[in-house]
């Protein structure tokens, strides 16, 4: 297991008024995103916990293009990865900002 | 995008994730998850194997309505290690049981989202004991005047530890994809030999564990289409007519194996059970539709009993 902790500052807050939500599967190939609304301003945090070793730079590549995207301040979002691909990984974030964008 | 992600009614329970499944089988908004993946309980096990852990353990326990009726009701995440029973799954399923047992107030259905391959081998001992204790405080729910319906259509089924726990509900919900028994096909083919009984055979393995099989023999009490919606709208067949928890049942249950072993415990193929009930298609159940098929078990009364 490999364990990558990555903290940002994002442009803005994150969008809705959901406390918290989770979305996908900890699986070959696959992962479980879990996001809260816990920092203040515009923080960002990412902790990502993987069971491929050696990926430090993807991941971060991936991450930084999420955040600048997406601008998930105030988010502390939690990674159970099972070996996704990049591209997965860039949808399940998606898929995860997009489930706090609900109203609460 | 929102439709998208909200939209599971009409989804493949068997393509669903567990989370889907609940948000498609309940009223919109009444679900409330007990100790939720924010509490973090994760497996205290799964890291000395360096295998990841998930933020649920692989299961989901909560509370909702299903059309207005109050449920408890668990839901297992069967890609997260095949479902599988670990101590803290175990754990929150107990829990679950136990509250609807103790609490008159609670509601007294609960749904059991079934999709496990069994006890997870990494946690073995404490899998072990967490389906016994899941059994237990089953029954005991049960004998309060709890309905306990298992819902079965995911990938892993229901086996092992997972098979004996839908054997002692109230009811059985289960769809053509949907496979119940105690030891899997790999298991048996393992343990006696591919003579006995070959893993690789699908369509052998179907129509030994499958769920038309099982609901044809009285094995399962509802057959469901592979959708949410049909999963929901079994689940509330079932609920009109649950046998109670009594010595009566169990007696009749106990008389409607014996008379089964009696009629077909020396047929080698499902085939053998299907002629020996005279039903006409006896090889050609697989490839009838789910109308075709509902309609067949109708006629049959193997499927339909009060026992349980």
């Amino acid at each position: 297991m490999e364990t990558l902790d990555i903290h940002r500052d994002a442009a803005k807050r994150a969008a809705g008024e959901k406390l918290d939500a989770i979305t996908g599967v900890v699986a070959s190939g696959n992962l479980e995103v879990m996001l809260e609304r816990v920092l203040e301003g515009t923080k960002c945090e990412v902790h990502i916990k993987t069971s491929i070793a050696g990926f430090d730079e993807v991941w971060h590549a991936v991450i930084e293009d999420f955040i600048e995207r997406w601008s998930p301040g105030g988010l502390r979002i939690s990674v159970n990865d099972g070996g996704a691909r990049p591209d997965t990984v860039s949808l399940r974030l998606a898929q995860g900002v997009s489930l706090m964008e609900a109203a609460e | 995008m929102k439709d998208y992600l909200t939209n599971h009614l009409t989804g493949s329970w068997y393509e669903a994730t567990a989370r889907e499944r609940i948000t498609g089988l309940l009223d919109k908004g009444s679900f409330k998850e007990f100790t939720g993946p924010t509490a973090r309980e994760v497996s205290p096990h799964l890291k000395m194997f360096d295998l990841p852990v998930a933020f649920d353990d692989g299961i989901i326990v909560g509370r909702g309505k299903v059309k207005d009726h109050p449920v408890l009701l668990a839901a297992q995440e069967g890609r997260f290690m095949g479902g599988t029973f670990g101590e803290v799954h175990g754990a929150k399923l107990v829990g679950l049981l136990r509250y609807a047992r103790d609490n008159p107030k609670a509601p007294r259905i609960v749904l059991l989202l079934l999709d496990t391959g069994g006890v997870r081998l990494q946690e073995a001992n404490v899998g072990e004991l967490a389906v016994s204790e899941i059994i237990r405080a089953l029954l005991e729910a049960r004998a309060a005047g709890v309905a306990v319906i298992a819902m079965v259509g995911g990938r892993a089924g229901a086996f092992g530890g997972g098979g004996i726990t839908a054997s002692c509900c109230s009811r059985i919900v289960i769809s053509e994809q949907g496979r119940t028994s105690v030891s899997g096909p790999e298991v048996i083919e393992t343990n006696m030999g591919v003579e006995e009984f070959d893993s690789r055979d699908r369509p052998l393995v179907w129509r030994t564990t499958g769920g038309k099989t099982r609901r044809l023999l009285g094995g399962a009490d509802a057959y469901a289409s592979d959708s949410i919606e049909s999963f929901r709208n079994a689940a509330l067949r079932v609920l009109d007519n649950i046998p109670p928890f009594e010595m009566a049942t169990l007696e009749r249950e106990q008389a409607r194996l014996a008379d089964r072993l009696g009629k077909f415990g020396r047929c080698h193929d499902t085939p053998d059970i299907w002629k020996k009930m005279r039903i006409a298609e006896a090889d050609k159940i697989a490839d009838l539709s789910d109308d075709d098929f509902k309609r067949l078990v109708e006629a049959h009364q193997e499927a339909n009993h009060e026992a349980r």
